[in-house]
């Protein structure tokens, strides 16, 4: 059996006396890709705030010790005009010329990048920006709140693509967030639907199923034969 | 040129400069609708200090940390938009102050409204040094996290920065600021100070060291320039500083990149 790295058991999340969470329990182990699957509201992104400690919680959170967590946040609306070069965005966080640098490359961008503003750039490099920036000091857990798919102009890699790659080159373990089903389908290898509470979870092709689909999106059966449709 | 002018050039030059650089912060509408109308609330301090003979900076940083206060209680108590509460809190200040204002005696109502840094005094100048340093020093050490922050909370807070600390730090220097700049601006406008030359040093910008020390820069030349307009013209240095800011402001336009 493979080592754990995270155990969450009877996970109970309440801000301002509204339950966004209940009893979720789950297990990941090292190297796993695991997506939080679920509508809009589900608590996916508290899920994930709750994890790194933002939001205070009920129930055990168990992190493997001396773990480093990386967080790319949801692609926040960012001040676009904001004057701040890519470098000054990475300085931000290390002083090491040659971590960043070697961070850029791994996320296909090279050194005359640093030099561009962080607001002219398209969202799906600002994207992989986000990740090159959390994996500085190099973490063994990504945590992704909601990649967006969008394909980059010149037709480079998919943001799924990169993390692929990431996850062999780096050896990491992926837990990310997605309303996306075919995400689920093809990177994941362990699924936990939540709809604020868990509906189910389990390998993606023994858990997925129409029954559990309109369990998790309530009466919104149509999003699931439109999902077929395509 | 007597003693007196060079330490209003100094005083002038010192508030200018650090509220400019505090203002390179407020970019984000929070940031901006808070911190901004905080500087209101300098008003009823300011006449407080006028008509009971106190010193004025005194007066306007005991209204603005009181008002301060005050919003930070009312959001916890109501949970409305902080947005909200600070522009019910700065719109009773004004009414306050506009009740305080000592309509009878005109010198004392124009220091109110726009200032008079000829009364500044010697110990005036090297408090207003002391303060300007320390806070220019202070944010400039926590200024990556404060950008951070403004750039994207959730990212600052994975990073384990505690923002709300963070923010009140910011908030409290720009209280002191604020409170320093009523000698040159009075209680109406202090907010100028701190918003025009992040204004204008954005124009031009690439990068975030570019934009903060510029708008450091232009609060230091226009406090000169609008010194020495007001110097020739006797019209209150106050608003000749605020006028020179915003010619900067133009010429910025002219001048912008791309």
């Amino acid at each position: 059996m493979k080592e754990k790295i995270l155990k969450i058991k009877n996970l109970t999340v309440e801000i301002d006396r509204e339950k966004l969470i209940c009893n979720l329990s789950f297990e990941v182990e090292k190297g796993q890709v695991a997506t939080i699957l679920g509508p809009n509201g589900a608590g996916k992104t508290v899920l994930l705030k709750t994890l790194i400690g933002i939001f205070p919680h009920k129930g055990e959170i168990w992190w493997k010790p001396k773990i480093k967590i990386g967080y790319v946040p949801q692609r926040v609306p960012f001040v676009k005009d904001f004057p701040i070069s890519i470098e000054e965005f990475f300085k931000l966080k290390t002083k090491d010329e040659k971590e960043i640098k070697e961070v850029l490359k791994l996320v296909g961008f090279d050194e005359s990048f640093l030099k561009k503003n962080l607001g002219e750039i398209s969202s799906g490099q600002y994207q992989r920006i986000l990740v090159a920036w959390t994996l500085i000091g190099n973490p063994d857990v990504l945590l992704f709140d909601e990649p967006t798919t969008g394909i980059d102009i010149s037709g480079e890699e998919t943001i799924y693509q990169l993390l692929e790659r990431l996850k062999k080159e780096k050896n990491l373990t992926i837990l990310l967030v997605t309303h996306d089903l075919s995400v689920v389908f093809k990177f994941s290898d362990y699924v936990i639907c939540l709809n604020k509470c868990p509906v189910c979870q389990g390998e993606p092709k023994e858990v997925i199923s129409p029954e559990t689909l309109s369990k998790l999106y309530g009466q919104e059966i149509k999003f699931y034969e439109h999902y077929h449709e395509r | 040129m007597s003693v007196n002018f060079f330490s209003i050039l100094i005083t002038g030059i010192f508030i200018g400069g650090v509220a400019g650089y505090l203002g390179s912060l407020m970019i984000t509408k929070k940031m901006g609708l808070v911190g901004g109308p905080l500087g209101h609330l300098a008003l009823p301090g300011v006449a407080l200090a006028l008509v009971y003979h106190f010193n004025v900076f005194l007066g306007a940083l005991l209204t603005i940390i009181l008002g301060g206060i005050l919003i930070w209680l009312l959001e916890i108590k109501t949970k409305a938009p902080m947005e909200a509460l600070t522009g019910l809190v700065f719109a009773t200040g004004v009414a306050l102050g506009f009740l305080i204002l000592p309509f009878s005696n005109e010198h004392q109502l124009e220091e109110a409204l726009v200032g008079d840094i000829t009364k500044i005094s010697f110990s005036d100048m090297i408090l207003v040094i002391i303060l300007s340093t320390l806070i220019f020093l202070i944010i400039k050490k926590i200024y990556p996290k404060l950008l951070l922050a403004e750039i994207c909370e959730d990212l600052a807070k994975a990073e384990g920065i505690n923002v709300k600390k963070y923010n009140f730090i910011y908030l409290f220097s720009v209280a002191i600021i604020v409170a320093q700049t009523v000698r040159l601006v009075g209680g109406l406008l202090p907010v100028a100070l701190i918003v025009i030359p992040a204004l204008t040093a954005k124009n031009f910008s690439k990068s975030s060291f570019q934009y903060s020390f510029g708008s450091l820069v232009f609060g230091a030349i226009s406090a000169t320039l609008g010194i020495f307009l007001s110097q020739m013209t006797k019209y209150p240095a106050g608003l000749l500083i605020i006028l020179s800011g915003f010619l900067f402001f133009l010429l910025s336009i002219i001048f912008k990149k791309n």
